[in-house]
């Protein structure tokens, strides 16, 4: 693996948003969309050969003689020496989860490069939202593969901010802006507990880099020298606060509320940021740090415990959407809770750590399929021009392309055999049953959940009841094939991706590992899927009362979940009520009335005193010669007085 | 004497004094600016190359280009100079602010030629302050930096101009005037008995003779003094009204160069000179600046006016300044300078945008306007780039500076120390509200006054002002640790020996 490689695949991208970003305003649409794609093609083929390389060439750098594979540093320059052992470094790390993430990047981004092609035909700003694609490539290649905390934190920052702009791209549609900005300070408070985690951590252990805390995890406890606050130890302490950055950038609950929101953006943004990549960000953290995490098993209960909470929670309210962006969108809070729940419930005596090798195996899968949804959905906005179910219907019919590769996405997602979600879904809930069988119940009902709102949503889309299209002006039918194609590739991906040995290529300890199906769990959860579907088909695949029914009939819990819980409501008044209200204006009040009071005060006080006294130096001779004899008078009675 | 580079940085602004008394219309004015700050860039930059240069063969010296010329001998005046990374490194900064602000004030109305004299008087005050290492000369040039200023808000300003450019040299002045009890303080104890008392800061420090008891009294004068312009609560008010009725080029210039004539005084005098006391004392300073931090953040967040957001922007960085360098490590203090740069770019670029837009709308109201992306898109995105580079993105010098600052601060062993940082750290949320916020109303969204659409993007002399600023806040942010480098050599100097630490 050579460095030229490594460090064309972060440089092409950032390259690409630079031209894109000073000199697009020159450039036709065609030739900033070309230009882009191109940029992501090539660095596409240059993921896969590493990723190629790193996994099959047997090359001693990447795999010891036990078959074990290693870590590979390609580069790692410094770039700022805060001490001599705090040191950022921007750098190149190999190992089997930042190959993988490489691959489901450069794939994703490639597709959604080539989608947008046709998708934003014609928008003003195409150049800049190809410049901002570029730049979000960038980012969050480069956090994949950072070496140390602190190049992560880096990249973490500026995935972030390239969302903001993604989600904002609409920027006179004022609730795009809110929602950009909302994002971004969820996010951004967030990344304050990450960034607090890491001062902790590193103040302990005096290093940033991975490898040294992942390779000798025992050292960081050790380096702690059981160090207690609160209650708990610094290190549980620094590990939560750091989960708490990956909660904000996965939308676990409480962080989750911008996800739903930054639907404002491009659909084809969603499926890159907000269903494929960028959402997974918290949970390659935690994988990244799952030998530091398990020396803390307390913090891994919390985030196992966060996640199941958030796949229920977000399963729940996907069902009672309406926008269908919005149902993908709890759909994506709710899977990758399911990861979370797999990294959470992952111990090393546990079928040697099946739960780890199961989440990346699930993000891998889900990136693919969801992507494959949004792209779905964005042709079918594209095609009626509205996010709503209730303006589709029927659409089988007018879009077989669109409807074939998204049913082939919700049978992914429902953990259908043999479509990729089974497999990978299938391990999930092996592993949670084995650590614990309540989360493995659990998260089988979540499972079924799932499979219920999909296909809801499914029906909803291409059967029930169908409008009135021609009344509306035009008939909907199938995008373009720059559209179309990514659709077709991505729903091949979905069929085939579960039979990636993926159990030899990525597990924690690097050993391989054979996947066993387990069928009495991967019979449950299919019979609970196929129930599920069976549910949804007899509600929704014809217009009937059934689910209005049941919507009066369950009314609280219903508005309440189509309301998502009033968590929004919550912080509203948290940000608006208390931190606007109660704590910057009477800020702001005491600093021009209080501070600035008094130092005008010291003003006032002198100018009147000075009114007051200038009378004594009016510069009347007739007034100073009395004042002399009226003294002299004084003087001299009291000297009579003393004498006397 | 003129064998020393470092006397040319005062030497140039005087010539454009002459110079400027000469000129007949606005086309000579303006090339005499220019021709000037373009030479005191050059200027700087020959310093920068020298300094590296020098330390690279191996120069272990404190300071460098050391000079000392008697202008009194009874009290033992000198005109003494030196530098070592830090004022390097703020004498580019202050070359950069004048540069951009040349070009932001290429329309100035009325009186041209007063104005740029003014300006360039208050650039050679600057100046002075950061070669001078004779505490007299160094006080002398820090008033001659406060008096212009007076005038330039007075004359130039806008809005309730009067009141503010008054309660700004009056507040200023009152900090003086700690300062020269705490200056003539330290001379008096600059020497043990019967040595020569000196005003020279490397000779007192080198003496080490000011007695701990006579520290915890001069400390805090002197901090408080320099304290006041590096808008320490409870002093920053001046900051908001000063700022927000100054001409754009002056806002640039004071927030930009002069607030941190405040932060690198606290470095210079209070604490090189009293280490000791500021180590024990520290922790009062760390209550007040903390709170400045997390205070002024929250005060930005409800604000209408631009100016009054940058201001009160302002008031929380430059409280990170004072805040690290009480500190007392290498990293945090490092980080301290750093944030000076930085703060001092990304302000001057907040101003001159604001100049610039509130020169083409007359209104700095946020709720008056709205959508101008759509309208002067050159204009708005470099005030994106601003605030990106406020909030702290990376690749931007923010970034670098409070994450230097941060984790320098948290290195601290005392847990006190530690749980301040915290706090302090929670402003980066803050900081996001307020920027965002802005961005948000002025930048996005719908137009909302139909009178804005008529309006024109930056002219070539606005674009080279913004442009030149945003290239050095992306240069500090890219490659931040040739400035780490460049600044950090200075702190295995003396200071930390006193202390036993480092």
């Amino acid at each position: 693996m050579d460095q030229i490689t490594s460090i064309l695949i972060l440089a092409l991208p950032l390259c690409m948003f630079l031209l894109l970003g000073i000199f697009g305003n020159k450039m036709s649409h065609k030739m900033a969309g070309i230009l882009g794609t191109l940029g992501m093609g090539v660095t596409l083929i240059l993921a896969y050969s590493t990723a190629f390389t790193y996994f099959f060439s047997g090359n001693e750098l990447f795999v010891d003689a036990a078959g074990n594979r290693l870590q590979h540093l390609v580069f790692d320059q410094t770039w700022l020496a805060f001490t001599q052992h705090l040191v950022i470094k921007l750098g190149f790390l190999l190992d089997p989860i930042s190959a993988m993430m490489l691959v489901v990047i450069t794939t994703i981004s490639f597709m959604v490069h080539l989608y947008s092609l046709g998708y934003m035909h014609g928008e003003t700003g195409f150049q800049r939202y190809y410049a901002f694609l570029s730049l979000f490539s960038f980012s969050m290649l480069g956090l994949v593969v950072a070496t140390n905390i602190f190049q992560m934190y880096i990249f973490w920052e500026l995935v972030g901010a390239s969302s903001y702009l993604l989600i904002g791209f609409y920027y006179t549609k004022p609730s795009a802006v809110s929602a950009s900005k909302k994002a971004f300070i969820v996010t951004r408070f967030a990344d304050l507990g990450f960034l607090i985690g890491i001062l902790i951590l590193s103040f302990y252990t005096e290093t940033f880099d991975f490898m040294t805390m992942t390779n000798a995890p025992e050292n960081v406890l050790a380096s702690t020298g059981g160090a207690v606050f609160m209650g708990g130890s610094v290190l549980t302490w620094a590990l939560v606060l750091i989960f708490m950055g990956g909660m904000g950038k996965s939308a676990m609950m409480p962080l989750h509320i911008w996800l739903p929101d930054a639907m404002e953006g491009p659909t084809p943004v969603s499926a890159l940021i907000h269903a494929a990549t960028m959402v997974v960000a918290g949970v390659f953290l935690v994988a990244r740090m799952f030998p530091v995490y398990l020396m803390e098993v307390t913090a891994l209960e919390i985030v196992t415990v966060v996640g199941a909470l958030t796949a229920l929670y977000a399963a729940i309210v996907a069902c009672t959407q309406v926008d269908i962006k919005r149902v993908l969108a709890f759909s994506t809070i709710s899977q990758i809770a399911f990861m979370m729940v797999a990294l959470g419930v992952a111990r090393p005596d546990i079928h040697e750590g099946v739960g780890y090798m199961a989440s990346m195996f699930h993000l891998f899968t889900h990136a693919m399929f969801k992507a494959l949804l949004f792209l779905g959905a964005g042709a079918l906005i594209h095609a009626v021009h509205s996010n709503d179910y209730t303006a589709m219907g029927g659409l089988r019919k007018y879009m077989p392309v669109t409807h074939i590769t998204f049913l082939i996405g919700c049978l992914a997602i429902a953990g259908i055999w043999p479509f990729a979600g089974f497999f990978s879904k299938d391990e999930i809930l092996v592993a949670a049953f084995e650590n614990n069988a309540l989360w493995g119940v659990w998260m089988t009902a979540v499972a079924g959940l799932t499979s219920f709102y999909m296909f809801r949503l499914y029906y909803r889309i291409f059967w029930w009841n169908e409008p009135d299209y021609e009344h509306h002006g035009h008939v909907p039918h199938d995008a373009p094939w720059t559209m179309t194609l990514p659709l077709i590739i991505l729903a091949a991906v979905s069929v085939v991706a579960g039979f990636i040995p993926f159990g030899e290529l990525v597990t924690w300890s690097r050993e391989a590992y054979e996947i066993h199906i387990n069928w009495t769990v991967a019979g449950t959860s299919i019979a609970v899927a196929v129930a599920a579907i069976a549910l949804a088909t007899v509600m929704y695949r014809k217009e009937n009362e059934l689910p209005d029914k049941l919507a009066s009939r369950f009314k609280g819990l219903w508005t309440a979940a189509h309301h998502r819980f009033y968590f929004d409501e919550l912080y509203m008044f948290i940000t608006h009520k208390i931190i606007f209200n109660l704590i910057s204006r009477p800020i702001a009040w005491f600093d021009r009335h209080i501070i600035d009071g008094t130092m005008d005060m010291f003003a006032t006080v002198t100018n009147k005193v000075s009114y007051a006294i200038r009378g004594l130096q009016s510069g009347n001779v007739q007034t100073y010669v009395w004042v002399y004899l009226l003294g002299t008078l004084l003087i001299a009675a009291v000297a009579v007085i003393c004498l006397v | 004497m003129f064998d020393n580079i470092l006397i040319y940085f005062v030497v140039i602004p005087l010539i454009m004094l002459g110079g400027l008394a000469l000129c007949k219309n606005i086309k000579q004015i303006r090339t005499v600016a220019v021709i000037g700050s373009t030479a005191l860039i050059v200027l700087s930059v020959v310093l920068l190359m020298g300094y590296l240069e020098q330390r690279a063969a191996g120069a272990m010296a404190e300071m460098l280009y050391v000079d000392s010329w008697t202008w009194f001998t009874p009290l033992n005046i000198n005109l003494a100079v030196g530098v070592d990374g830090i004022s390097v490194a703020m004498l580019m900064l202050s070359s950069i602010i004048v540069f951009a602000g040349t070009f932001a004030s290429w329309k100035i109305n009325p009186l041209p030629k007063e104005f740029f004299l003014w300006l360039i008087l208050l650039s050679v005050g600057v100046f002075g302050f950061f070669i001078s290492i004779d505490l007299f000369t160094m006080f002398m040039f820090y008033e001659v930096a406060l008096i212009p200023m007076y005038l330039l808000i007075g004359v130039w300003g806008s809005g309730n101009k009067n009141y503010s450019a008054m309660k700004l040299t009056l507040m200023l002045m009152g900090g003086s005037a700690f300062l020269m009890l705490g200056l003539i303080g330290i001379y008096y104890h600059s020497a043990p008995e019967g040595g020569q008392l000196t005003w020279n800061i490397l000779e007192i420090s080198q003496n080490g003779a000011i007695d701990k008891g006579w520290q915890y009294f001069l400390f805090p004068l002197t901090f408080v003094g320099f304290g006041v312009l590096g808008a320490m609560f409870p002093f920053h008010t001046w900051s908001p009204d000063g700022h927000a009725s100054a001409p754009t080029a002056v806002s640039m210039l004071h927030a930009g160069v002069l607030m941190k004539l405040g932060g690198y005084g606290c470095f210079r005098v209070a604490i090189y000179l009293m280490p000791e006391a500021a180590n024990e004392l520290s922790w009062i300073f760390l209550i007040l600046t903390g709170i400045s931090v997390v205070y002024g953040a929250f005060s930005a967040c409800v604000q209408t006016d631009l100016k009054y957001i940058n201001a009160y922007s302002s008031v929380s960085h430059c409280g990170l300044v004072l805040f690290a360098i009480l500190m007392l490590n290498t990293t945090a203090m490092t980080g301290a300078i750093m944030q000076m740069l930085s703060h001092g770019l990304m302000t001057a670029l907040f101003f001159a945008l604001i100049g610039m837009i509130y020169g083409r709308t007359h209104t700095r109201d946020i709720r008056l306007m709205g959508g101008l992306m759509k309208i002067m898109p050159f204009l708005a995105v470099c005030y994106v780039i601003a605030g990106m580079a406020s909030l702290g993105l990376p690749g931007l010098s923010g970034f670098v500076a409070e994450m230097t600052i941060f984790v320098g601060s948290f290195q601290h062993a005392d847990m006190f120390h530690r749980v301040f940082t915290i706090v302090a750290c929670c402003s980066i949320v803050i900081t996001a509200v307020y920027i965002l916020r802005v961005v948000g109303k002025l930048l996005f969204g719908p137009v909302q006054d139909k009178h804005h659409l008529e309006l024109t993007d930056a002219t070539w002399w606005e674009r080279l002002s913004a442009i030149t600023l945003i290239v050095c806040v992306a240069a500090i942010g890219c490659f931040p640790n040739f400035f780490n480098e460049l600044i950090n050599f200075t702190f295995d100097g003396s200071i930390f020996k006193v202390l036993g630490m480092n």
